[in-house]
């Protein structure tokens, strides 16, 4: 059976036509795979899907079917086509990072918040492509070559989790998985139009989910709407043996306070909002500005405490973190050696196999960054660049914790200082890495925030951004449904 | 503190990755591109920071556990993903050092 309106259904939409039995899980599988064939999300297009196995999707939907079935009953996602991110291990399909160098891999286990999302009946169709490594903020870095957006094809979809972003805004699957390490859910969400969530560091276990840089890096959903991501979040949230750095703060229900709160015109009454005056600075794009001053009077009128604040900090974001990142890249990626995994260069002795694997696996931006992670960790530079990285890292972290400490209950910024840049309009290392001026910072302190879509400027979607403090999900998913609710469709014009 | 030739062919050594003559220029300029950024932070005073303010998460939402789970649980075999086994062991090229070597690498 077709599904007409499959392309702008949400997950929750979704699943419940699936759980009354109007279409089914196969239906659902069936109806992605049609859509991704004529939305183009193969390398000769868009280039957002890397690996896919419709016969293996489709048999796991049949599972699903069979077992509500059964059962009578499914789980919250029973049925929902799920598009995972390529550095996320899954079972049957390949996890290489987009990279050379994990050519033909494939994991033999898969990360737990996959475990989590099928066990509550997702099922995976697609890898996704991405910047190799999540290094990167356009997909343009993919040894297969970039992704494009959706919404115009001359332009990059954002990154480094562009494809999973990609496939939700073309309507190809209701949710996809990327993953953060200093905007990489977030800016593609905010370039595409779609809602894009990082959760807590430590909210969501990482296993599974190859590193690049472990203090920072948290899986995050991202949906075509406030309560699919709230739900995924929740699903995927939680403790797991198998990540130490998974944490043991109780996981609520993010959905029930803000469902609650649904029928009442003053939604974020008593809730207080600053806007914090680093994250407008002159050069920001004035379309931009304007909406966020649009979304910000919005928020008032929904009853929020609007308080400008300050976060002094904010603009040593970017060097801290183009330190930070590439030293624990540069560390991480050592395990890409020729010996476990992936290719192998053919070579005389056993350093020459390490050099030449290496060199020939990594792309140039996956190799600048481990070069200058070297050189920050190397002796003689340590203390100029790492150690002091990290004690700025630290001003960063006590800006969050002084505005949450008087009161302010969740952060509103723009998501991106630009919209959707052309693809090859940036080669400078350095101004690719500003795209993540006003994302990075959530990272470097391990706050939650999340991008929703807030308007349009010349066609282009705009992020607005939300962040909240540290386990406090559901505040910042109160104040994003309450917004996304209030400016309706004004939120994708 | 510009970086030099001499400084990314070292790193690159600490790092076993092999970079072409031709690009050993081109890596300078933009590893001191990009660097030139990072002296910014040279100029903030850092001394009075706490330690505590270093830690992103609160330390008590992620308690030790017991060093006592077992293996990962693999659906697959490792022979599946390595380059090369035998015997159940990776297989690597000799060290250049065993002179005596006489196994070609596989």
């Amino acid at each position: 059976m077709t599904i007409p309106d499959f392309a702008r259904l949400s997950a929750t939409a979704l699943a419940a036509k699936i759980s009354n039995g109007s279409v089914s899980a196969v239906d659902a599988v069936d109806a992605s795979i049609a859509r991704a064939k004529a939305a183009g999300a193969g390398a000769d297009s868009l280039n957002i899907y890397l690996w896919t196995d419709d016969d293996l999707a489709r048999r796991d939907a049949q599972s699903i079917a069979d077992g509500m079935k059964r059962a009578g009953i499914g789980g919250r996602l029973s049925g929902i086509p799920l598009a995972v991110k390529d550095n996320i291990a899954t079972l049957g399909l390949p996890t290489t990072c987009a990279s050379k160098i994990l050519a033909g891999y494939v994991s033999p286990y898969e990360a737990t918040a996959i475990t989590r999302l099928r066990e509550e009946g997702a099922i995976v169709v697609a890898k996704t492509n991405m910047d190799e490594f999540a290094m990167g903020s356009s997909t343009e870095n993919s040894a297969y070559g970039p992704a494009r957006n959706p919404l115009d094809v001359r332009r990059v979809p954002g990154g480094s989790s562009g494809g999973s972003a990609a496939a939700v805004a073309a309507g190809i699957v209701p949710l996809a998985l990327g993953s953060e390490t200093g905007g990489s859910v977030r800016q593609p969400a905010a370039f595409c139009g779609v809602v894009g969530v990082k959760p807590t560091y430590g909210r969501v276990s990482r296993h599974g989910l190859v590193a690049f840089a472990s203090s920072l890096d948290q899986i995050g959903p991202i949906a075509r709407n406030v309560d699919d991501a709230a739900l995924a979040t929740e699903i995927i949230a939680g403790l797991d043996a198998n990540d130490s750095t998974s944490s043991s703060t109780k996981v609520g229900s993010y959905r029930d306070q803000y469902l609650s709160l649904a029928s009442s015109p003053m939604p974020l009454d008593g809730v207080t909002i600053g806007v914090p005056q680093e994250y407008f600075p002159d050069v920001l794009d004035p379309g931009i500005r304007s909406l966020c001053e649009r979304s910000i009077d919005t928020l008032k009128s929904l009853g929020a405490k609007i308080l400008d604040v300050e976060m002094p900090n904010t603009k040593l974001a970017i060097p801290v973190y183009y330190i930070v990142a590439p030293a624990e890249a540069s560390s991480n990626l050592a395990r890409f050696d020729g010996v476990r995994y992936g290719a192998r260069a053919m070579s005389s002795s056993l350093r020459e196999m390490y050099a030449d694997t290496r060199s020939n696996g990594f792309g140039p931006e996956v190799t600048r960054r481990i070069l200058l992670g070297t050189y920050v960790l190397s002796a003689g530079y340590y203390d100029a660049y790492y150690k002091k990285a990290q004690a700025v890292r630290g001003l960063i972290t006590r800006d969050f914790r002084d505005v949450f400490g008087r009161g302010i209950d969740a952060l509103f910024t723009p998501t991106t200082p630009t919209t959707a840049f052309p693809i090859g309009a940036i080669s400078d290392p350095y101004e690719m890495y500003l795209s993540d001026i006003f994302t990075a910072t959530s990272n470097l302190a391990g706050v939650p925030a999340m991008s929703l879509p807030i308007g349009r400027v010349g066609g282009l979607p705009v992020g607005g951004q939300i962040i909240a403090s540290h386990f406090c999900e559901s505040t910042m998913f109160r104040v994003a449904y309450a917004l996304e609710a209030a400016l309706g469709g004004e939120a994708h014009q | 503190m510009a970086v030099t030739q001499d400084d990314v062919r070292h790193v690159a050594d600490l790092a076993r990755i092999g970079v072409d003559p031709a690009r050993l220029e081109p890596l300078v300029a933009e590893l001191n591109g990009i660097l030139a950024h990072m002296d910014e932070l040279s100029k903030v005073d850092t001394i009075a920071i706490e330690s505590a303010a270093l830690v992103s998460i609160p330390l008590d939402s992620t308690p030790l556990r017991s060093d006592s789970s077992g293996p990962l649980k693999m659906m697959t075999q490792k022979e599946s993903f390595a380059a090369s086994m035998k015997d159940g062991f990776f297989i690597v090229p000799r060290l250049a050092t065993h002179e005596d070597a006489t196994d070609s690498p596989p």
